[in-house]
């Protein structure tokens, strides 16, 4: 059943808020992307995609891949809240044998459809299942949301030849584009832009968009659907630390979890965020 | 390594003598793509050199091309594996080990995703030099935990491992020879077992430990042996990981001094495994081991190749004699 936007929002806020928990309970953590991707993260597992927290392995269901893994306090808020776990599983985030470790581990985690950690991987592995989808005759759809520190990473581009080569319209990629990584500035570590004329040159049907902006990436997610012969990339625009205002923008908050202070004072901004 | 060896069927398991069989890999690929449709190949621009063309022709919905993107090539079988398929993954033994370490280990042996990595022209066999000549493939992918290993003989051995990975739920290496392949078993009584090792003769003393091709050189090398009175034990062992340990241990009791031979750095698989096993048991064997010393080799044919490295059966017959001369302190007398 569709949810409204509103809905939508309240689910991202209540993401944000469970990553901030996790991480401080963790003591260590990537917040920033965490927090910048979790609006898109929020939109794919409660709107676009078709899948069954009961039966996590249902055939048909649509495929996230989350291929900078680092981020995946995100989904596994995303995860508990539709059911794959209960949602106190949340606060053992990397402790000794937790199913929740730091980076995303398909033999232990209920829901992940890869492990990853390593960077720059998974595109590709999301063009393994889109064609195996064709090969099969099944109408599942393979989502891949990357950083953009991590399309760096040259087997990405790869990636981007192939899926284009097979002309996989049953993938789409997303890319967190919050101009961070751990050493600073995009644009100043190696630079990436211009994305959109990259990802036209390689074939692909491009939409670029706020990635913090509920509308805008169910409208690019509708739009991905309805794409016919290319994959299509999502080139969303983000705010690394979105929704708590002292870790926006501050390349700092990576790969560092908040302190209890810290933490407090983020859940204040995000319980009183108006919607 | 065009040697005729006749006179090896005192063996049950060998064919009378070495025959030549023309790409026995490209046969059983398709002859298993006709049984199994999950079976996918996966290629790098290398569809001829792998022998995975006509594959590609009977099965075009199932073939795919990756081209010169051997990093990519593995991560599209991860996804495909993960969906049910059985890929078989192609290219040169250096390219699909070496270069796409990190995506093997990472995607491929750390969940045991079900993917089937397939080396050709292992080592010396490759003319084109150091860049592609596949010496560490074994080494590399024996570190890997859920990862089995596997360096055949001969064409008996590539039709029979063929079947039987696709069926092994896991992940696999295994090294190819395509064109001529000698064969050497003889394929109504010899099977082939993923981790089974085989015994072809059995001597005192010495033994002789083989894999992959090398099997050829040392069966040459018994017979020229055997004029001398020498009957070292044979052992042949083309599954690397998991290696057949009872039958190391079984023979490590009667033997003084093992020699092993293998198409590949001395370090990291074959040798290295022989030497594990021996010294954490404790046995008071002296260990000789035959193969590429810490070098890389130069481009040449593989006969050059063999002998300037030190592989050919007159030089396993060398070594068999000094170490029994060493057994009995140079006192032994041996016939011309």
């Amino acid at each position: 059943m569709a949810k409204s936007v509103i809905e939508l929002k309240k689910i991202a806020r209540k993401i944000r808020v469970l990553i901030i928990k996790m991480l401080t309970e963790a003591g260590s953590g990537h917040p920033g992307g965490s927090l910048s991707i979790a609006d898109i993260i929020t939109a794919l597992y409660f709107e676009i995609m078709n899948h069954d927290p009961k039966n996590p392995k249902w055939p048909q269901r649509d495929r996230f891949i989350l291929s900078k893994g680092h981020c995946v306090p995100a989904q596994y808020a995303a995860l508990a809240l539709c059911g794959y776990f209960d949602e106190e599983l949340l606060m053992t985030l990397r402790k000794f044998n937790s199913p929740l470790q730091g980076h995303p581990d398909m033999t232990r985690t209920t829901g992940l459809e890869i492990s990853s950690g390593s960077l720059g991987q998974g595109l590709s592995v999301g063009c393994g299942m889109a064609i195996a989808g064709k090969y099969d005759q099944k109408d599942y759809r393979v989502y891949v949301a990357m950083g953009d520190g991590e399309i760096q990473e040259g087997q990405v581009w790869e990636a981007a030849m192939s899926a284009a080569h097979y002309k996989l319209d049953n993938l789409c990629a997303f890319i967190d584009y919050n101009k961070l990584q751990i050493d600073g500035k995009v644009e100043d570590i190696m630079n990436v832009s211009p994305l959109q004329s990259k990802w036209t040159a390689f074939g692909w049907n491009v939409l670029e968009i706020d990635g913090n902006n509920m509308e805008e990436i169910l409208n690019a997610c509708y739009k991905a659907k309805n794409t016919k012969d290319n994959p299509t990339v999502i080139i969303a625009h983000t705010t690394k630390g979105k929704g708590v205002s002292f870790m926006e923008g501050v390349v700092g908050f990576h790969g560092v979890a908040p302190t209890k202070e810290e933490c407090e004072k983020a859940l204040k901004e995000l319980q009183e965020e108006v919607i | 390594m065009s040697s005729l060896v006749i006179g090896m069927a005192k063996n049950k398991f060998l064919l009378n003598k070495i025959e030549q069989d023309f790409a026995p890999y490209k046969k059983i690929l398709t002859t298993l793509g006709k049984s199994n449709p999950r079976i996918v190949v996966l290629g790098a621009d290398l569809g001829n050199s792998t022998e995975i063309d006509e594959f590609k022709n009977r099965f075009p919905e199932r073939f795919f091309n990756i081209g010169t993107a051997e990093a990519n090539e593995i991560n599209i079988a991860v996804g495909l594996a993960i969906e049910g398929e059985i890929p078989f993954v192609h290219s040169f033994g250096v390219f699909i080990t070496r270069r796409v370490y990190e995506q093997i280990c990472i995607q491929v042996a750390m969940q045991n995703i079900n993917v089937k990595l397939v080396g050709t022209i292992p080592g010396l066999t490759s003319r084109l030099g150091p860049t592609h000549q596949a010496i560490d493939d074994l080494a590399l992918m024996r570190t890997l935990p859920n990862m089995t290993v596997i360096d055949p003989a001969d064409a008996t051995e590539i039709s029979q491992a063929i079947p039987l990975i696709a069926e092994h739920q896991g992940p696999v290496y295994i090294r190819m020879m395509r064109r001529e392949v000698p064969k050497i078993f003889d394929s109504k009584k010899y099977q082939f077992q993923i981790g089974k090792a085989v015994q072809i003769q059995e001597g005192k003393d010495i033994a002789i430990i083989t894999s992959g091709i090398m099997l050829n050189q040392a069966l040459t090398a018994t017979l020229k042996l055997e004029k001398k009175g020498i009957f070292p034990t044979l052992l042949h062992i083309s599954t690397i990981k998991p290696i057949d340990k009872p039958a190391i241990l079984k023979l490590a009791k009667k033997v003084k001094t093992i020699i092993t031979i293998e198409n590949h750095l001395i370090t990291g698989s074959l040798g290295s495994t022989i030497a594990e096993i021996i010294a954490e048991k404790g046995f008071d064997i002296t260990l000789v081991r035959m193969g590429l010393q810490n070098e890389f080799a130069t481009p040449g044919t593989p006969d050059y190749l063999f002998k300037k490295y030190k592989l050919t059966d007159d030089n396993i017959v060398d070594k068999v004699i000094s170490a029994l001369k060493k057994l009995n302190n140079d006192k032994l007398k041996i016939k011309n």
